[in-house]
């Protein structure tokens, strides 16, 4: 090996040594990679989905699954893989808006409360104990029965139990970062506070964000289905996973496949998050050590 | 020891009076006349004018929060808009079925999770390892209300061993129970297998090990006591997590029990009821963070002395 290849391998960026890492979590990689196609899966339904997922079609109802119909038809003979499909649409946004949501928020105010300190510390960190008071699920609830059921009230529901946690990881991080030395370096040659905020403390918060948002997709796709399950969020003929199982409930022992395969879709996507998650921390933690 | 229990409990009253104030304020949030909404659909304009001045809609806002925490205090929750009946009565009706589905959870959830979680934690990296976090990360992801109707499918529909739900025999709690501490055993078993590993890094167990102790011993002693310490805490946190599980669990399993009471009440939006519900949970769920900050400070000295 030259001298050469040594010295570049040193000086890889940040992005590049935790690809490195990373590259070698295979089953996190497999994660991510049944994710991907999940992902495209919802994009592309209206191409890939083999029939409308909300025309019924009398002839064919309670069809267990055949070659024309992969996993089965519902009661109306819907085809319940094309409605998985189209699912996957609900079930992803419901989880990626509400954690961007809850992020933003979150990260926003963690910032806030780390950089100020003092009396906006104690105001956001208590803000975040109250709203830790309430267990998770029964939060999203106490939202849901406010706001009246239906999906886009549990995107809020679930965004807001999302929130404190985030604020509280990026509020010790940002009070680790400011007494770093670069920042201190900045803040010495007087770069402006939003400068200082954005472009030097906010980047060293990502890693613990980036994790933590992972963890909570899967999370957040499980709470959205559990309230659409109890018939609090998305509303049939909606093809939401959740609330697909409260559907197939009645037809349970005569025509499992209606429960079985929208179970499996949410288990499979929750199981791909959390192991992702798990990945990236294993990751990301060895090289913050 | 003393200084540390006052001020714990000190820190606990403004996040008691804001989750009043929030509880208190959250019927006002609902649009709509919140007399007519106690009330019901289906009350006369007499009686709304009854409930309004009943409950002293038309005194100023601070008077009827006052009010509110008075009535609790006396164990006066008003009534459901559904039955008519005393709210404490109703939550009475069903706080037993919550707390022996609750017990019955936890119980086989701590067992289970901190088992795996010290054997992977003691076989790291070999098969029992990674089958025992296979089968956790498994457990937290799996839905549960998936989980209840496969169970109830295999052993009730088609073996016919445990019946579909209910609350009549012993048998009903099993499946339930079951479905219930899943995600925390798979919690715990995660947990305790960090913990471990991170206890049986220590200089300590070094010592121990190089001064020629018994493996078992090297174990039993050294590593796994200290390493159950945060598992205790992590322990406690979870009941506030079994809360939100059961009123999934209650539904799937027609278990008579508060978490079924209060998905019942948002959908008759009896709201005395989700109110009193909310209340009751987040205030235990206070208590038991309280009661494990206690009981870390009691096993670790170093919490109560910062």
């Amino acid at each position: 090996m030259s001298a050469s290849t040594v010295v570049a391998a040193r000086i890889d960026s940040p992005l590049a040594e935790f690809w490195r890492r990373f590259r070698r979590k295979h089953v996190a990689l497999a994660a991510g990679f049944v994710l991907l196609l999940i992902i495209l899966a919802a994009i592309a339904a209206p191409l890939i989905a083999p029939y409308d997922p909300s025309t019924p079609d009398y002839d064919n109802v309670l069809s267990p699954p055949t070659l024309a119909h992969l996993f089965g038809t519902d009661s109306y003979g819907r085809d319940i893989l094309s409605r998985v499909i189209w699912g996957g649409r609900i079930s992803l946004s419901v989880g990626f808006i509400s954690v961007i949501v809850g992020g933003v928020v979150g990260v926003a105010l963690g910032l806030l409360s780390g950089f100020f300190g003092g009396w906006v510390d104690s105001l956001i960190m208590r803000g975040a104990d109250v709203l830790f008071a309430f267990p998770g699920l029964l939060l999203a609830l106490a939202v849901v029965a406010v706001l009246g059921p239906g999906i886009s009230n549990v995107i809020w529901a679930t965004a807001v139990f999302g929130v404190p946690a985030f604020a509280r990881l990026v509020r010790g991080d940002t009070l680790a970062l400011k007494q770093a030395v670069y920042v201190q370096a900045a803040r010495s040659i007087g770069v402006s506070r939003l400068k200082l905020v954005s472009v030097h403390i906010l980047p060293g918060t990502m890693p613990g964000v980036i994790v933590n948002a992972s963890l909570r997709l899967g999370n957040n796709i499980l709470t959205a289905a559990s309230l659409s399950f109890l018939g609090l969020g998305a509303q049939p003929p909606s093809p939401e996973w959740g609330a697909m199982l409260a559907d197939g409930r009645s037809y349970l022992g005569v025509a499992d496949w209606l429960t079985l395969f929208p179970g499996l879709a949410i288990f499979v996507v929750v199981l791909a998050f959390n192991v992702l998650g798990d990945g990236l921390r294993d990751a990301l933690s060895q090289k913050l050590r | 020891m003393l200084g540390y229990f006052l001020r714990r409990l000190a820190g606990t009253i403004p996040v008691l009076i804001a989750v009043s104030i929030l509880v208190f304020g959250f019927v006002r949030l609902l649009p709509g006349d919140p007399a007519r909404l106690v009330a019901g659909p289906d009350a006369s304009e007499a009686d709304v004018q009854a409930v309004r001045q009943d409950l002293g809609l038309d005194r100023p806002i601070y008077w009827q929060y006052a009010h509110y925490v008075g009535e609790i205090f006396q164990g006066n929750l008003g009534r459901s808009s559904r039955t008519r009946l005393p709210v404490s009565y109703e939550i009475g009706q069903r706080f037993m079925p919550t707390l022996w589905l609750t017990l019955a959870a936890m119980g086989w959830a701590i067992l289970a999770g901190m088992g795996i979680g010290v054997l992977s934690g003691v076989r790291r990296g070999r098969w029992e390892d990674q089958g025992g976090m296979v089968v956790a990360v498994s457990g937290l992801s799996f839905p549960p209300f998936w989980l209840g109707l496969l169970l109830i499918d295999l052993f009730s529909v088609r073996l016919g061993w445990f019946p579909t739900g209910g609350y009549e025999s012993p048998a009903s709690i099993v499946l339930p129970s079951f479905t219930l501490g899943l995600a925390v055993a798979a919690v715990l078993a995660r947990f305790t297998r960090s913990a471990f590993v991170e206890v049986a890094s220590e200089d300590y167990v070094r010592t121990a090990r190089a001064k020629g102790l018994p493996e078992r011993r090297v174990i039993w002693t050294h590593t796994l006591r200290n390493a159950l310490i945060p598992v205790i805490t992590m322990t406690g946190l979870q009941f506030g997590f079994l809360l939100g599980g059961a009123v999934v669990v209650e539904t799937v399993f027609a278990w008579p029990g508060l978490g079924r009471l209060l998905v019942d009440s948002i959908s008759y939006r009896d709201y005395p009821v989700i109110q009193a519900e909310i209340l009751l949970f987040s205030l235990e769920f206070i208590l038991i963070n309280l009661a494990v900050d206690l009981l870390y400070a009691v096993v670790n000295p170093e919490i109560r002395l910062r």
